[in-house]
Parts: C-alpha cells; structure tokens; sequence
C-alpha cells in the first residue's frame, strides 16, 4: 500500500466531524507556538540586561 | 462562618538596586517604605509594649534583649495601616504584616494589597533615585547564596492544646504541603544536596525540628508563642517553614488547608500514624522530586508519597468537618484541596497556571528548550529570581498573568479595596478605621492596642486583647457616630 492509499484509507474511515475539525486543531497548535514564541520574546524584553551580573550581584542578608 | 479561624501572614522582601556598588540594604528598605504617601507626613508609633517574642511555646521564657527602638527610630521604622496592617523594616528587609483575617481567601487579599503597596512605595522612592541606584524588590526567599529571609504565617490557637499535640500532628503536613506551596527554586542553598529545580524555596534551610530560632539553625516547628491577645486563652503557632508565593490560589490553598488542619488539632482531633522517620530528611527529598512519586519513610515502616500524606490529611478534615455544621468556607478549601491533589498524583503539569513551582518550571524549561540552554545558565537563575519581581511591568509572574499563563484567584478590585480598608470581621476593623478616622489623634498601635493623644497630658490606651472584636458589627456604629476621636473615646467608655 503506498502512502497515499494509506492516507486515503485513514481519511474514509474518518467521520465527517474529525474531517472538519482537523484544520482547527492545526489551527490552534499553530497559535499556541506563536503563543509562546510572542511570551519568550517579550521575557527577553523584560529580563534584566546581563543577567549573569545582576545575578551574582543579588545577595540579601538573611532575615526574619 | 461558624469555623472560627483567626489568621495572619508577614512577608519580607528581598531588596537590591541596579547598581549594588555603595548598596545598603537596611537604609534602602527605610527608604522604601518611607516614601508611603500620602500617609508617611503622619506618624504614628508602634507600640511595643506587649511584644514578647522571647516566650517559648515549650513553656519558658528565653533570655535576649527586647525590641526597644527610639521615638524617631520607631517612627522611621514603622508604618502601621490603614487596612490594620503593618508595613516596616525588620533588620535588613521591607516587611508586611497582613492585618488579622478569618478565612484564607481574606490572607490572599490582604498579602497582594501589602505587595500593592509595597510597589507603590518602591515606585515612589525610585522617582527620585538615579537609574543606576533605582531599588527592587523581591516576593521570594532566597538569594540562592545560603542566606534566606522569612515569610511566616500565625494561626491563634487556643491555650489548652497541647504543643506536642501540634507537632505530632502537623509535622507530616509542615513538611509536605510544599507540594502545592512551594515557590520553584534554581538550584541548591546551604549546602545541600545538588538538584537542578527544586519545589520548595526554604526546604534546603531548615536545620532542626523544634526551636525558637527563625535566622539560623531554622526549624521545622518554631515556638514562637507571643499570641498578641490574653495568653491565659490563646496560643500562637507560627510558621515559618513556607515559602512566600506569587500564586494567589497557591496562598489560598497553604493558608485554607493550614487552618483547616490547625482547627482539628485545636478541638481535640489529633492527627496520628503519619509520624515521619526523619522529617529534616524529608523536606528536602520532597523538595527534590518534581514527579512527586517517591516516598517517604514514615515512623512505622511504611512508606507514603508526599501526596497521599496529603491525601490523608484531607480525608482526616472531611470526616472532621462532615459532623459539623456545613461551612461554606471550610467546604471551598476541601473542595479545592481535594481537587488540586487529585491533579497532582495524575498529571502535575494541570497545575502549571495555578502552582508556582509548576507555572516557574513550565516557563523556565519551555524556555530552555527553545533557546537550548541548560539549568546553569544565569538567564534561568535570573528568570527565576524576576518572578519574584513585584513590579506590574517587569515581573515575570506579573508578565505570564497579562498572557493567560497564570490564573488569578481574587479579584484585582478586591486587593484595591483591602488597600486602604480593614477586613470588618476582626479587631484590624477597629484599628484600622482609627488610623482611616484619626490619623493625627492616634499616637501609637499595636497588634493589640491603640493609643490616644487627644492634646490633654494622657496618652489613652485602647484594649484589643481579644482578635475576635473591634468588629464591624461591635463598633462600626461608634465610627459612623463619633466626628471626632474624643466623641469615640468618650462613646467607648460610656
């Protein structure tokens, strides 16, 4: 069986709801990674500049 | 409600500034909290009166020198509130005290309005700082360099319990709730065992199991027994083995399940067979399995997961509390306990808008992946300490809040409120609306106390020995009444 009579086969036995609702789920984990690509990006916006320095630089005296 | 909870938090903040050459933590924190407008132009004292820090639940009293600042130290040091808490500085750190509370959802509001405040403080004091000495601060507790600093919880209890009754009974559940309250952590502290990521932020420093101690071999049950109310009556437990959290839910649920355990063991409900093997050994391993599945060894060879102690405890509080009078309050926190615990034996990962070792460890390894970086990296440690950052703008918690990433449990307008008024169901009602009232009349407070200066040559002290009055419903009436702080004395003693 080639690919695509596998493919044809799979796609027949799917109901015609799953056969609508295929480009919606696509849809949806397309946008969840843009999602998280958009978050990552605006962290690197926030996040202090050189943060190795700033780091080893944040030393508090302990409390309480 | 017909539980009676009486409940309060103090968070000590980390603080630092851009430039940390000259950076002086304790003049830095003096600083902050003295740039609170418009109220800072008054003064008010804390009164130190019936502070006693150095009575030990175990029954004696331990030797040491009283709190005792100057007049104008006091005034610098301390900014009693409007909403009945208390914003100060405490050695080398900003502190809030929230004011008393009854349930847990009224902590989680009143904690964010100190953390409002707070940032209004820092916001007001870097206006007139230069960039580079510009101060931040930091809702976590360590600077991942061995020195930790304290978020603490007070749950008034009642005289007759017995201590050892309480550490029998909530040391499995101290040292396991970390689960879902713990804040995330880079990394190891003082010593301990290595580990990439970590649940707890304060497990690695606990040394001991029972002491007085809270800045250096901390442990695990702190006696502190200073119950601010007639200690004939009342106890104080104080906790200082938790991590502060960004999560609201997560402050909700430590603080519900806490008080719900607490209110067993203070009506007689004893919580036994869960006894740990080693606790100090525990919290630790606890702390360092993020897939929550290992066990622990408990004092009777058996071995239970963090979670299914947990679970225990539950079960414990709905056979408890079935017999009782339904508590809408009481059934939320079960409700939500249940429901969070369920989660974290099947899928962890449901809680990563809710949890912030879950919501930190989802963002810091969706991170990683994407820019291949490893946990050593001090962009990770640097992510990991700005979560903790309480400005809107640039703190990361506040920045996966904006984007859906984390899921609020109050509303924002509820903290705005609880800002500037107290809760109405305690006696933060009362000293709060004092301060709200007759800012200029009221010379001094304390947790229990109000002191007058109405201009003639006494100071008039105003009892609050019992937490559970100066309510609304008590004394809302004389501050409606009374236009001036002489008619509300005069009203009070009448």
């Amino acid at each position: 069986m080639s690919s695509q009579e596998r493919e044809r086969k799979r796609t027949k036995e799917k109901t015609e709801k799953t056969e609508e609702a295929k480009p919606a789920v696509v849809e949806k984990g397309k946008k969840i990674k843009e999602d998280i690509d958009d978050l990552l990006d605006k962290i690197d916006d926030v996040l202090e500049e050189n943060a190795e320095e700033f780091v080893k630089n944040y030393v508090q005296k302990g409390g309480e | 409600m017909a539980i009676k909870l009486l409940i309060g938090t103090e968070t000590e903040y980390g603080i630092t500034a851009k430039k940390t050459d000259g950076f002086d933590p304790v003049s830095s924190s003096l600083f902050v909290i003295n740039h609170l407008r418009p109220f800072s132009s008054l003064r008010i004292l804390w009164d130190y009166e019936n502070e006693d820090p150095l009575v030990d639940a175990r029954g004696f009293i331990v030797e040491g020198e009283k709190e005792r600042p100057s007049q104008e130290e006091n005034f610098s040091l301390n900014k009693p509130l409007e909403n009945g808490g208390r914003l100060y500085v405490d050695g080398a750190h900003p502190e809030y005290s929230t004011p008393e509370c009854t349930n847990p959802r009224d902590i989680v509001i009143y904690e964010k309005a100190g953390e409002m405040t707070m940032q209004i403080c820092m916001d007001n004091a870097n206006r007139i700082r230069k960039k580079e000495d510009k101060l931040y601060l930091y809702k976590n507790n360590t600077d991942g360099k061995g020195n930790s600093y304290g978020y603490h919880e007070n749950y008034l209890m009642l005289r007759d319990t017995s201590f050892e009754r309480i550490v029998q009974s909530m040391t499995p559940f101290l040292v396991t709730r970390q689960i879902y309250a713990g804040s995330g952590k880079v990394g190891t502290d003082n010593k301990a065992d290595p580990a990439d990521y970590q649940i707890s932020q304060r497990a690695d420093f606990f040394e001991t199991l029972i002491d007085l101690n809270t800045m250096a071999k901390r442990p695990i049950i702190n006696t502190r027994d200073e119950p601010h109310a007639d200690p004939k009556q009342f106890r104080r437990f104080h906790i200082i083995v938790g991590d502060a959290n960004m999560s609201e839910f997560a402050t909700y649920l430590k603080v519900g399940a806490t008080a719900l355990a607490l209110h067993m063991v203070d009506n007689g409900h004893f919580i036994t067979g869960l006894e740990l093997a080693n606790p100090l050994q525990a919290i630790k391993a606890v702390s360092r399995d993020l897939t929550l599945k290992k066990t622990v060894r408990l004092v009777n060879g058996k071995d239970y997961t963090p979670v299914e102690i947990q679970k225990a405890y539950l079960e414990e509080a709905y056979n408890y509390f079935n017999k009782l009078e339904r508590d809408p309050v009481v059934y939320e926190i079960m409700s939500h306990w249940g429901d969070t615990l369920d989660k974290l034996e099947k899928d962890p990962c449901e809680l990563n808008t809710k949890i912030d070792w879950l919501i930190k460890h989802e963002l810091l390894t969706t991170y990683a992946r994407k820019k291949g970086e490893n946990w050593d990296n001090p962009r990770l440690a640097m992510m990991d300490l700005q979560y903790h950052d309480i400005r809107p703008d640039k703190g990361l918690y506040y920045t996966l809040m904006r984007d859906g990433y984390v899921t609020p449990f109050v509303s924002e307008g509820m903290i705005f409120l609880a800002k500037d008024n107290p809760p109405r169901d305690t006696r933060a009602f009362f000293r709060g609306m004092c301060i709200k009232r007759f800012p200029k009349e009221v010379y001094a407070t304390s947790w229990s106390s109000v002191l007058f200066d109405i201009g003639n040559s006494t100071i008039k002290r105003v009892p609050l020995q019992n937490p559970l009055r100066g309510t609304e419903a008590l004394v809302g009436n004389f501050f409606r009444e009374s236009e001036t702080a002489e008619d509300l004395l005069r009203d009070l003693s009448a």
